[in-house]
């Protein structure tokens, strides 16, 4: 995007970007970390967060997956299997695919997307990285004395009178957390409201922008409901007050309602991420405007809609009325058909465009392929003569791990790889990198494919022995996922190692346009040297002053 | 016998064609979408690759039709495998008229089967070949799911209500029955097999077992024990008449002293039982004790087993009673096998 001015200016060489002042050698020590208000330092605070529960949850699906290598319970009791899968539920969608993106993508670089020096609410941002960790700890403290064994679901009456493991700490956990999600959905809405940068009209903001905003509502309007589901659980197990326990004149299906009134709409909150994020790797990558920007920015909004109204197709076999199905059936059908026109404007964004191959890529066109087979399953599973028969069978687990872990962790890797140089101002190495992203992209495959088969065989969910003629795919499938471990791992190693030993970048290594990338990198604390002033729409890659930068433009390794 | 490595699950029931149908079609749409993108992308990357390090991407927007043709295809795609998907569900819901009421009753960690007959299996379910068979669902502890994958149907079965679903088993083996909601440490123990023989074999099954009495006898039985009969009794008037008759109740229109009018289901005669002041029947006082803690799931549907068996008699119950049997007597009308009308919340003890 163009700028009035940056001094200095942007193409400055390798050698002496780092010296520049930037937001990581503004001020040294710990303190500096957790007491800043900089969103970028708070993004990176919340990347070593994520990551740690990522690695949390990943070990338990580790776990989950040697059990399941032989059709006998041979390793684990079965209290600790089920226990395992709780807290990889758990932990994954809580505490890593439900902020992962918004958190550290979307606070690195929703002020630097609009020209804007900070998110609105500064210290508001810090406190929810705070509550997050309190959220955590509360969990990781249920986990360590002994877990939880009510699946992530927490279904009553089994949660409320049935088990006695740390449900209510769990719940706590979980009911904390959901006030750092808030601050930080909150944050997005007031500052994209608010901060945008002189001429940055609403449709000249990156699709990134207008993703995070449909997920700031969503997370805004449905996580109190969450709250106060978990808070009633909890109210029934203290003080036994007939709320969803039939025995004491509940109704168990009334939790499935409250429970899937926000954890449907969650999953729009862990998926709209990763496509805003696709949305600005293919556009860089094919230096090409998103075809159709308008249909893809309101796509996001009617799926956040949408999003609201589909609870129900949780509940086809749990006793719900036949009429009310039908009618989330239909509108569960209706969902689909944004995402659907969403892949097809990426796919048609590469025709006639540059495309090159650098390691963001790669993640962004594997996310297509695979958002592309879970969204199908989604439209499948939402049939609902279909339904009865894999509804809470290994199906619906390849459904939503395709959709969350294709979708949502091939949009946080893809966007990582994009933005490192942007964080960091490092690059990472090349063929390492592509690597990774290959073994991601069959681990993945091996590991969850298989499990439609399996579904469609009548493997139900969270078994922890099963009929020995499941064997074989599921040793399929344990295999996959220690590629797709060793796929994740490399990463995770290789970011890390190029902190310190990685090539400078430079300040735009992909000769990206967007107001990101016209500002250092690193940035300096207050993002913009001077504030940028925005004339025309992102993705304009046939520009002069673009054409200039292009010569720029570095390949990784 | 089953393969040890199926790619494909077994099909038993008059069900099962439909799902399959509905799955093979579903996944050629699916193949064909996914060959389609991932064709485009190869396609593109090839065709489009980046040349040298300056080069950018046209600024070419592709045409409106274009854009709505690929809306519209994948919605009316979605449309048809709606209507599809939703005609087999709702027969899935609708029994047929001459189908026969099984009984399964969920607990931490067993399915507890009765036949009409009266012969009952822990965790093993012989059905006859072509029979059509309504499952009756209720759970005692917490929620668990009723699920034949041969079959193709599954339904959860709730606490504090009946749910049901039909099938008809169209070809004889031995297959699994699983629990599919999870319900607690031993879940994935919570198996079974569905044993479906040829009428002949089955008959001869149920003359092997010790039947005892069937359901509706045993219901008989404990509609005398339990007292039923002193208040719900056919015929009787003046002071005898505290409770309405039971003849001809089940499955007509009941008019409530709120004026509301409720169908006599199953869910509604279980509530009636252990909830008894929540329903009253209209022209009666709610004088009737629960007797919730002292049936069991499984007595409780004897019970109604029995009351359904009380077919409409000559002489009509005492005056008063607002129920008149006037209705027809079938066993469910499909709306009242689903519809969750009772275990809201309230009402408590």
């Amino acid at each position: 995007m163009n700028t009035t001015a940056a001094a200095p200016p942007v193409t400055t060489t390798a050698e002496t970007a780092f010296r520049r002042p930037n937001y990581l050698n503004a001020a040294y020590g710990v303190r500096s970390w957790l007491l800043t208000r900089d969103h970028k330092r708070i993004a990176i605070l919340y990347l070593i967060s994520v990551t740690t529960f990522f690695a949390i949850g990943s070990l338990f699906a580790l776990l989950i997956r040697l059990e399941l290598l032989t059709p006998e319970g041979d390793l684990f009791q079965p209290d600790t299997y089920n226990r395992l899968f709780t807290m990889h539920g758990v932990v994954m969608v809580f505490f890593f695919l439900i902020p992962a993106i918004p958190a550290v993508l979307g606070n690195f670089l929703v002020p630097l997307m609009i020209g804007a020096k900070d998110l609105a609410f500064p210290k508001l941002n810090l406190a929810s990285w705070y509550v997050y960790n309190l959220g955590g700890i509360f969990t990781l403290w249920a986990i360590i004395h002994g877990g939880v064994d009510t699946g992530w679901t927490f279904y009553t009456p089994f949660s409320t009178h049935y088990s006695n493991t740390y449900v209510i700490a769990t719940a706590l956990g979980i009911f904390i957390n959901g006030f750092s999600t808030i601050f930080t959905g909150l944050n997005f809405i007031v500052t994209i409201h608010r901060m945008r940068a002189p001429g940055l009209t609403w449709f000249r903001l990156p699709l990134f922008i207008w993703a995070t905003y449909a997920t700031s509502v969503i997370i805004v309007l449905g996580t109190p409901v969450i709250a106060i589901t978990l808070l009633l659980v909890a109210v029934e197990k203290t003080f036994h007050l007939g709320i969803f326990d039939p025995a004491l004149g509940g109704d168990p299906v009334l939790f499935q309602h409250m429970f899937w009134f926000y954890s449907h709409p969650a999953v729009y909150i862990m998926i709209l991420p990763a496509m805003g994020v696709e949305s600005e790797l293919i556009a860089a990558f094919a230096r090409k405007r998103i075809v159709g920007y308008k249909v893809v920015a309101f796509a996001s909004i009617a799926i956040a809609v949408l999003g609201f109204l589909v609870w129900g197709h949780h509940m086809f076999v749990a006793g719900e009325s036949i009429y009310a199905a039908t009618i989330f059936s239909v509108l569960s059908m209706l969902v689909a058909i944004p995402s659907a026109v969403k892949v097809f404007n990426w796919t048609a964004t590469l025709y006639q465009g540059s495309i090159s191959f650098q390691t963001p890529m790669l993640y962004a066109l594997g996310f297509i392929g695979l958002f592309t087979l879970g969204g199908l399953t989604g439209v499948m599973v939402a049939t609902l003569g279909f339904d009865v028969h894999v509804h809470d069978t290994y199906f619906v687990v390849a459904h939503f791990h395709y959709i969350m872990v294709g979708g949502t962790i091939m949009g946080y890797l893809g966007g990582l790889h994009y933005w490192w140089p942007k964080i960091s101002g490092k690059l990472y190495p090349a063929f390492l990198s592509k690597l990774a992203a290959l073994l991601v992209f069959v681990g993945f495959n091996l590991t969850f494919f298989p499990q439609f088969i399996l579904g469609y065989l009548g493997m139900p969910r969270r078994y922890w022995s099963y009929p020995p003629e499941f064997q074989v795919l599921n040793v399929l499938s344990t295999a996959g996922a220690s590629i797709l471990g060793v796929g994740y791992l490399l990463p995770l190693c290789y970011f890390i190692w190029s902190m310190r030993y990685g090539k400078d970048s430079g300040d735009n290594p992909w000769g990206a346009v967007g107001l990101e990338w016209d500002t250092t990198s690193p940035p300096p604390t207050e993002n913009f040297y001077t504030t940028p002033v925005v004339t025309h729409g992102p993705y304009e890659y046939n520009r002069e002053e673009v054409h200039n930068r292009m010569s720029q433009e570095v390949t990784l390794g | 016998m089953r393969s040890s490595f199926p790619l494909f699950p077994d099909s038993a029931s008059t069900h099962a064609g439909t799902v399959d149908a509905i799955f093979i079609i579903w996944s050629l749409v699916s193949i064909f979408f996914t060959a389609l993108i991932a064709g485009l992308i190869v396609y593109f990357m090839a065709r489009y690759r980046r040349r040298h390090s300056e080069e950018v991407g046209a600024n070419e927007e592709v045409s409106v039709w274009l854009e709505i043709a690929w809306s519209v295809i994948p919605l009316a795609i979605c449309l048809a495998m709606f209507v599809w998907g939703t005609r087999s569900f709702f027969d899935l819901y609708r029994p047929p008229a001459d189908a026969v009421e099984y009984t399964a009753i969920g607990r931490q960690w067993m399915w507890k089967i009765q036949h009409p007959e009266g012969q009952r299996e822990i965790d093993t379910l012989h059905v006859p070949v072509g029979q059509s068979i309504k499952m009756k669902l209720a759970s005692e502890d917490v929620i668990h799911s009723f699920y034949i994958p041969a079959f193709r149907i599954k339904q959860d079965a709730v606490p504090g209500r009946y749910t049901s679903i039909w099938f008809r088993a169209s070809k004889p083996g031995v297959y699994h029955l699983f629990c599919a909601e999870y319900c607690g440490a031993e879940h994935s123990r919570m198996i079974g097999s569905v044993i479906v023989m040829e009428p002949r074999d089955y008959q001869n099954w149920l003359a092997g077992g010790s039947a005892g009495k069937s359901m509706v006898a045993s219901g008989g039985d404990l509609f005398q024990s339990l007292a039923c009969v002193t208040c719900h009794r056919a015929g009787a008037t003046g002071r005898l008449a505290r409770g309405p008759a039971l003849e001809g109740v089940f499955g007509s229109p009941v008019k409530l002293v709120d004026g509301r009018t409720v169908i006599a289901d199953d869910n509604y005669v279980r509530e009636s039982i252990l909830n008894p002041t929540a329903k009253v029947v209209a022209g009666w006082d709610p004088v009737m004790p629960t007797f919730q803690g002292q049936v069991t799931e499984e007595q409780l549907s004897q019970l109604i087993a029995y009351v359904r068996s009380l077919g409409p008699i000559g002489s009509a119950p005492a005056g008063g009673t607002g129920g008149t049997p006037a209705g027809t007597t079938t066993a469910d009308s499909p709306s009242a096998a689903t519809t969750p009308q009772t275990a809201g919340p309230g009402a408590p003890q």
